[in-house]
This record gives C-alpha cells, sequence and structure tokens, in this order.
C-alpha cells in the first residue's frame, strides 16, 4: 500500500511540476519560430509554394486542427474561468474570515494548475498543426499578427509565474493575503489580456479589416485585432469560461461527493457543487445577451455570413444549440430545488411554486427549441403545406425565442433567490415591503417580456431587433439587479431560521451537477464549430480562401460526430487530470486523516 | 405504502404524458413526428424532474416500479398476473419498435432543407430603385401586377397564397407570400434574388434540384422584375426587412 502510494505520489508530483514547464517550453519555442516560418517563405520559393500538407491517415488534416483546437480552447476557458472565481472566493475568505472559502479557493486553483498544462501542451500541438498543415494560412496570419505574438509569449510567461506563485506560495502569504490578492488579480489581467490577443486572430478570421499599408509591426498587429466581432467575443469568452470553470467545478464536486467517504467529506464536497453551480447559472444568466451581441456584430458586419449563421445551413445548430442551454437551465434549476427540498426545513411550502416554475420552464423551453422551419417527411410536409408551420412558424422566430430566454432566465433567478432565503427570517421593519416588491418587479418583468414579445410580430424587424430585443434584456438585467440589492439590504441581519444540512444531498444531485458540465462542453464545442464554419470556405473571410480539399462544410450529422468526440476527449483527459490532482500529495489535504463518521452523523453535521 | 388516498403518481405520470401527446397530436395541420417526439422528451424529462425533487414524491413514485421489477410474494393473485403480462410486454414493444425501424418503407426521408439560404454577396445591398420615385409608384404597381398575373399567378395564386392551379405538383410548394414566413422576413434584394435567379440559383444546401421555382432574369428585365417586388409587398401589406 505504501509503495503504491508513493508510486502515485511520485506521478503527481511529476504531472503537476515539470509536465507544465515542458509544455510551455515547447509552446514558446513554437510561438517564436513562427517569424522565421514568414522569413523562410520570403526567401525559398520553394517552400512558399506549398500552401496545404495533410495526414489522410489520421482523418484528414481539417478535422485534426479542428479538434486539437476545440480542446485547447475547452481547456483555455476552464483556465481562464477558473481564476476569476477562485480569486473572488478568497476575497470572500478575507472580508468574511470565513476559512471555508479560503480552502475552497485553494482547491479551485489546484484544479487550475493542474490543468494549465495541459492547456498549453494543447495550444502547442495546436500550433505545430497549424504550421505544418496549412503552412501558407499561418504565413498570411503571422504577416498581420507577428507582433503580438511576441507580446502573447511575454503574457504567457508572466503568466505561468504569477500561477506559480499564487498557487505554491498559498500557505507561507496567508498572513501576507495583500499581496496574494495582488497576485490572483493579476493573474486574471494577464490571462484576460493573453485571451485577448488569441480572440484578436480568431476573429480576424472572421470579420477581417483593410490593413493600411506603411503600419509598423505593432500597428498592423493591433488593427487585426480590432476587428468588428473583437469585443463581443472578448465579452462573451469571460462570461462563458466563467460559466464553463464553474460548472466543471460543479461536476468535479458531484463526483467526489459520490465517491466521498466520510461526513466531512460530504459536507465540503456538497457545498462546493452547490457554489460550482451557483457561479455557472450567475454566468449563464448574463450569456445570452453577450451571444446576442456577438451576433448582431456579425449581422451587421456581413449580412451574408449573419445568414449563413442563424438562417442558412448552420440555422440547425442553434436548434441544437437551444436544447442543450434548455438543459442547462432545466439541470440547474433542478439543483437548486434539489438543494431546497434537502437542505433546508419545511422544504414542502415551496411544492408549488416549484411546480409553477417547473411548468413554465418547460413551455419555454418547448418554445426556445421550436424550429423554424421543421425536419419533416414528404407526406407531413404535404399535410402541412411545406415547411412552415402555420401554428408553430408563430413559435420559431426571434421574438418567441427572445421571449422565452428571457424568461428562463427569470426563472432561474427567482429559483435562486427561493433557495437563497429559504432558511432566513428578515429582520427589517419594511421586510414584508420588499417581499411584495421583489416578487412584483418578477412578475412586472414577465408580464412585459409577455407583451414585447407579443408586440414583436407587429413591428418591423429594425425595431424588434434594436428596441423590443434590447428592452427585454434591459428589463431583465434591471429587474436581476434590482431585487438581488433589495434581497441583501432586506437579508441585513437576517435570522436564520433554521441550519442548512449540508451532505445529505440525494446522487441524483451529482449528476445533474455533471450533467450541467457535459451541457455546457457540448455547447462551446457546438458554438465554436458555428462560428468557424460561418466562414464558409475562407480562411479568413473574404481575404483568403480555403482551397485545400477540405473547403467544404461537414454534413451536421459528421460536424456532430466531431463535436462529440471533442467533448469525449476532453473529458476523458480532464478525468486523468483531477484524479491526479486528486492523489495523495505529501502532505495530506486532511480529509485522509478524518473520523470517519456514521451516516447520522453525517446528516447532523452542518455548516452554516 | 401509499397512506394518502387518491390517484397514484404513476397514474398521474402517465396522465400526463397521454394528455400532453394527444394535445400535441391534436394540433392542424399535423405536426411532423420529429417534432412531436421532441416535445414528448421535454415532457418525460419534466415530469421525472418533478417527482425526484422531493424525497417522498420519488418514494411514492418509484416504489411500484421496484416492486413491479423485484417482484412481491405477498401480493395477490391478480398482481402477480398484472406484473407477468406488463414484464412480457416489455420485449414485446422493443421488438415492435425494431420491427418498425427496419421495415423498408416508401417514405422517402425527412429533408432538411434550407428555406432561406445566404444569397451571394453582390446581391446583399441591393435596393430597389422603383423605391426612389413614390410619384410613379401607382405606374409600377401596375407594372407589377402585369408580371405577377402574367407570370407567378399558376403557382403563387391568385390570393398570394402560394395555392396556384399547378401548386400542389411541387415539392416545395410554392411559397405563400401572405404568410410571416417568406417575404414578410426577407429584405427586398433578398426577393429580388431569389425572383431574379429562381431554384437554380438557390445554393446546395437549399436543394436547388427540388424547386420549381423559375429563373426570370432571363424573361423579364431589370424594372419588371423590382416591380413584381413592389407589388408583392403592397398587396400582402408587409414591409420589407431593412436594417438601420
Ligand atoms: C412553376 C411555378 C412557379 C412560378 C411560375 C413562380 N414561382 Fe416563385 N416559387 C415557386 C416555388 C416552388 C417556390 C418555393 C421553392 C423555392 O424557394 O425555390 C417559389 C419561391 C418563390 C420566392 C421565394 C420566397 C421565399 O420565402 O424565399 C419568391 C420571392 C418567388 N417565388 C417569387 C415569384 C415570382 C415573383 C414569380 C413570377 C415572376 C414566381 N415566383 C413564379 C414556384 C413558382
Amino acid at each position: 500500500m505504501t509503495n503504491l502510494g508513493e508510486h502515485r505520489r511520485w506521478i503527481a508530483g511529476l504531472l503537476r511540476g515539470r509536465g507544465s514547464l515542458i509544455a510551455q517550453l515547447v509552446l514558446l519555442i513554437g510561438l517564436l519560430s513562427i517569424p522565421a516560418l514568414g522569413l523562410a517563405q520570403e526567401t525559398s520559393s520553394a517552400s512558399a509554394a506549398v500552401a496545404y500538407r495533410d495526414l489522410p491517415q489520421l482523418g484528414g488534416s481539417r478535422n485534426l486542427v479542428w479538434i486539437v483546437a476545440q480542446i485547447h480552447l475547452l481547456f483555455a476557458g476552464f483556465v481562464l474561468g477558473v481564476p476569476i472565481f477562485a480569486w473572488v472566493c478568497e476575497v470572500i475568505g478575507v472580508r468574511t474570515g470565513d476559512p471555508r472559502y479560503d480552502k475552497l479557493a485553494k482547491e479551485f486553483t489546484k484544479l487550475l494548475t493542474a490543468a494549465y498544462s495541459t492547456t498549453a501542451l494543447f495550444g502547442a500541438i495546436l500550433l505545430f498543426a497549424l504550421i505544418a498543415f496549412y503552412p501558407r494560412f499561418m504565413g498570411v496570419l503571422s504577416d498581420v499578427f507577428y507582433a503580438s505574438y511576441l507580446a502573447y509569449a511575454a503574457l504567457f510567461l508572466l503568466e505561468t509565474v504569477t500561477l506559480y506563485l499564487y498557487w505554491y506560495g498559498w500557505d507561507s502569504m496567508q498572513d501576507r493575503k495583500g499581496l496574494h490578492l495582488t497576485l490572483g488579480f493579476l493573474l486574471n489581467a494577464l490571462g484576460f489580456f493573453l485571451m485577448m490577443i488569441a480572440n484578436g486572430w480568431a476573429t480576424f478570421q472572421n470579420s477581417p479589416v483593410v490593413l493600411p499599408e506603411n503600419l509598423t509591426g505593432w500597428e498592423r498587429a493591433w488593427a487585426g485585432i480590432n476587428n468588428p466581432t473583437f469585443w463581443p467575443l472578448n465579452i462573451h469568452r469571460v462570461i462563458g469560461n466563467v460559466v464553463l470553470g464553474g460548472f466543471i467545478c460543479g461536476a468535479y464536486a458531484g463526483i467526489r461527493y459520490l465517491s466521498a467517504t466520510t461526513a466531512e467529506e460530504r459536507v465540503h464536497y456538497d457545498w462546493m457543487g452547490y457554489v460550482g453551480n451557483f457561479i455557472g447559472v450567475f454566468g449563464l444568466l448574463p450569456l445570452p445577451f453577450a451571444g446576442y451581441w456577438l451576433t448582431m456584430e456579425i449581422y451587421r458586419y456581413n449580412q451574408q455570413m449573419g445568414i449563413t449563421l442563424m438562417g442558412g445551413f448552420l440555422s440547425w445548430l442553434f436548434i441544437i444549440q437551444a436544447v442543450l442551454i434548455g438543459v442547462l437551465f432545466l439541470g440547474s434549476n433542478y439543483y437548486f430545488w434539489l438543494g431546497l427540498a434537502y437542505r433546508t426545513e419545511g422544504a414542502e411550502r415551496h411544492k408549488k411554486i416549484i411546480l409553477l416554475m417547473l411548468i413554465v420552464l418547460l413551455l419555454c423551453f418547448g418554445v426556445w427549441m421550436t424550429p423554424h422551419s421543421l425536419v419533416a417527411s414528404l407526406q407531413e410536409a404535404r399535410a402541412i403545406g411545406g415547411t412552415h408551420h402555420p401554428v408553430l412558424s408563430v413559435l420559431g422566430v426571434m421574438s418567441a425565442k427572445m421571449t422565452a430566454v428571457n424568461l428562463m432566465i427569470l426563472i432561474s433567478f427567482a429559483s435562486f433567490l427561493l433557495y437563497w432565503r429559504a432558511n432566513k427570517v428578515e429582520t427589517v421593519s419594511w421586510a414584508k415591503g420588499a417581499r411584495v416588491a421583489q416578487v412584483g418587479m418578477i412578475v412586472l418583468g414577465a408580464l412585459y417580456l409577455l407583451w414585447s414579445g407579443v408586440y414583436g410580430y407587429f413591428v418591423p424587424a429594425v425595431v424588434r431587433v434594436y428596441v423590443l430585443s434590447v428592452s427585454q434584456v434591459l428589463v431583465v438585467l434591471a429587474v436581476l439587479i434590482l431585487v438581488t440589492v433589495i434581497s441583501i439590504l432586506s437579508m441585513r441581519n437576517a435570522r436564520e431560521s433554521g441550519v442548512l444540512r449540508w451532505g445529505r444531498i440525494p446522487p441524483r444531485a451529482s449528476y445533474a451537477l455533471v450533467l450541467n458540465a457535459l451541457m455546457v462542453i457540448l455547447l462551446m464545442s457546438l458554438m465554436g464549430y458555428a462560428r468557424s464554419s460561418s466562414r464558409v470556405h475562407w480562411h479568413i473571410y473574404g481575404l483568403l480562401e480555403d482551397t485545400s480539399p477540405y473547403a467544404f462544410s461537414p454534413a451536421l450529422g459528421e460536424a456532430s460526430a466531431v463535436m462529440a468526440s471533442c467533448a469525449f476527449i476532453f473529458c476523458l483527459i480532464v478525468s486523468f487530470i483531477f484524479w491526479v490532482a486528486s492523489l495523495p500529495s505529501e502532505k495530506a489535504s486532511g480529509f485522509e486523516k478524518a473520523e470517519p463518521a456514521s451516516a447520522v452523523v453525517a446528516g447532523e453535521l452542518t455548516a452554516r | 405504502m401509499n397512506t394518502r388516498r387518491g390517484i397514484p403518481l404513476l397514474v398521474k405520470f402517465v396522465a400526463v404524458l397521454v394528455g400532453v401527446y394527444v394535445g400535441v397530436r391534436l394540433v392542424r395541420p399535423p405536426l411532423p413526428s420529429s417534432l412531436v417526439m421532441m416535445y414528448m422528451t421535454l415532457t418525460v424529462c419534466g415530469v421525472l424532474v418533478y417527482v425526484s425533487i422531493y424525497a417522498e414524491t420519488w418514494q411514492e413514485f418509484s416504489a411500484p416500479l421496484v416492486e413491479l421489477f423485484r417482484g412481491s410474494p405477498e401480493r395477490g393473485g391478480l398482481w402477480q398476473g398484472g406484473r407477468q403480462v406488463v414484464l412480457g410486454l416489455i420485449p414485446l414493444l422493443l421488438g415492435f419498435g425494431v420491427y418498425q425501424k427496419v421495415t423498408p418503407s416508401f417514405t422517402p426521408p425527412a429533408e432538411q432543407r434550407v428555406v432561406h439560404p445566404a444569397p451571394p454577396f453582390e446581391v446583399m445591398g441591393l435596393t430597389n430603385p422603383l423605391q426612389q420615385r413614390p410619384d410613379r409608384l401607382q405606374e409600377h404597381l401596375e407594372l407589377g401586377a402585369r408580371v405577377y398575373f402574367q407570370n407567378c399567378v399558376y403557382c403563387h395564386g391568385d390570393r398570394f397564397d402560394g395555392e396556384g392551379h399547378f401548386a400542389h405538383g411541387f415539392n416545395p410548394p410554392p411559397a405563400n407570400f401572405v404568410d410571416a414566413g417568406t417575404i414578410a422576413q426577407l429584405q427586398e434584394s433578398y426577393v429580388f434574388w431569389r425572383v431574379s435567379t429562381g431554384g437554380p440559383g438557390l445554393p446546395a444546401e437549399s436543394t436547388p434540384w427540388n424547386s420549381a421555382m423559375p429563373k426570370w432574369d432571363t424573361m423579364l428585365n431589370e424594372e419588371e422584375r423590382w416591380a413584381v417586388v413592389l407589388y408583392l409587398y403592397h398587396q400582402t401589406g408587409w414591409k420589407p426587412r431593412t436594417w438601420e
């Protein structure tokens, strides 16, 4: 046993310590060699002639790049998202003095360090694959962006150093929290800039801008980076990363909860799962707005691309997206409701309202996923008279969708509120008024959504897109913010009517957490594909045409298979990494030493 | 097991499913089975979510199922017989499903035609030149009407609803301009493109080989095509989609 344990520790140490360093070195070398590539092309005409290379044995260069890029992106999303809330958790820990938060933040960061090196590794593989398979494209891209490569490499180095200091200094800086928090902030800032640069490259492919001559290298790079879809993508990705990170941490906690052997562990991972889900939902609420903005910018940049994406052959992806998002909303609400039922006292009284919320949520989900043009057999189409169903096509248009998704956001928020206040009784004198105001605001918000949704059918598209939809978003945001503020104020010094009983939630809650994480991973793979393939047969839209044999858009089924493989491989690697991260280290994590407690104790053990 | 009197949860569960199914099937014209499938899956998930939130409901819901599969020796003969029947039905049902899947049928597979594909680049930004002359609107509308009733009415119908004499011979059927899903959603430039290049001008994802819509740019001049577009919007009351 000891022997085996030592062995595992050794593997863990190797992977944690040196693996990341090696991966980063590889990436750095790769990055620094790109400008050389450009040079080589100018001098030797033989190498410049090669536009593509292929490895058909491995399923073709395009699919290879696709999968590697997607996995890199999933990891990158995780690695960028986690430090955001790890840091917020740490801040909360410092401000409230509750050691649980500090411990949780550290655990998040542990997952982060474990995934960091793999992110870099896949970045390096992606880079090699691109240089090897798409030399002409990389030449053109490098010609615009070479200056930014240097910035990227520098930021990357700095981020790595900061991460190491942040992680390894966690315990030794316990009494210098100010410094540690600064490091954490720096880590996030560096990560954000890093992501921005890479976003610049990716968005330039979709929405390139004309670069005037006689610019310096830095000016060129910036002009290319600062293209029309750059900012929407930045915002969309930051939020998306938080969602991804939150739900993956939630799934991690869910799995640890399922395999927990002690009461203490159950309590801890139940709570961690709750926090992960909360972070995920919190990010999920504004995410549709960011996506809406991004799509709007794509339309504005090039209507053709917008139509391909939303109305053309890629529009089917949005039906799948709708289903995934719907499941995500349902899954996270389910988790809140389970929390309500098992952690709080007197949960029976919420039965009616939960049923109501569930029904509205399901109705919205139904509207949300009703396609605009239907998949119908010939006979069915005949019976309908085309693929536009007279009744249902009403639900297929944007007015209905926006209303449905906004309502789902409101409901999720209400679910959370219900859970949040379940064990608290306000002590302020205006508590009743506050409650009425909150319920009133949510109901009025919902009514406004319904009204504007219906009204949307009677106004021209411009009004619908730029006025009604935007107003819906603003109303929902306003309700979210106002109700939260009122809650915070009215719950000051609230009396706790009962304790939250952690560690008693049934296994299905953990499965819900895993399901949510899976949905987000699939969603990112799906929408990543949608954004990339909206360029159709262009490497850089309108500028550099894809003349490889892989310039075609794959059929929906094939594309789904590749996306599913991406998600699957990612899950495999993540499971492996988290397994490694949870291997016993020199310092036992504390749980190993804990006295095994009986299930009865588990129930009574309460936190907060 | 059931302390409370009333309808057992499992029965309610089935009743909800049946109710939704009947409701969805009652929609006229009938919904395609792909959609029915989606709605039913959603309903099943929703009901499962509901019964599994509270421990008591979950217990009430799952107990009869567990009992069914595990068997319960102390139950009476009727129950035992019923159990045998249900257990026997499950493989039969599965077998029937497999049979349905593998028997050859003559219905062509469901189609995913993209009704409104992205138009070619050159088309995007075109504006209707006739809109610039509001003073000559009447004249243009008359031209449009003439073009429509000489060329389009056979397919798209005299009420613009896609119910012309020939309409029933085509799949996909001629577009129904009164419906909110066709020209109401499109820009004038888009409609102009569709009239000009017809079915043959469609990109591959829109199955151009299926579309009976003729290519008019060899038969009508530009003014006539713009005029018929103007006329269609005027007659149906829709406003062309605009941006900005
Ligand atoms: C032979 C029958 C036929 C004739 C004649 C015909 N069409 Fe069509 N049209 C169709 C069919 C079938 C479709 C639907 C298939 C498609 O989109 O290509 C269609 C589609 C259209 C659309 C596209 C609507 C949309 O939502 O995308 C427009 C616009 C249109 N027709 C205008 C006209 C005009 C104007 C004329 C007369 C100049 C005309 N059509 C004559 C059969 C016809």
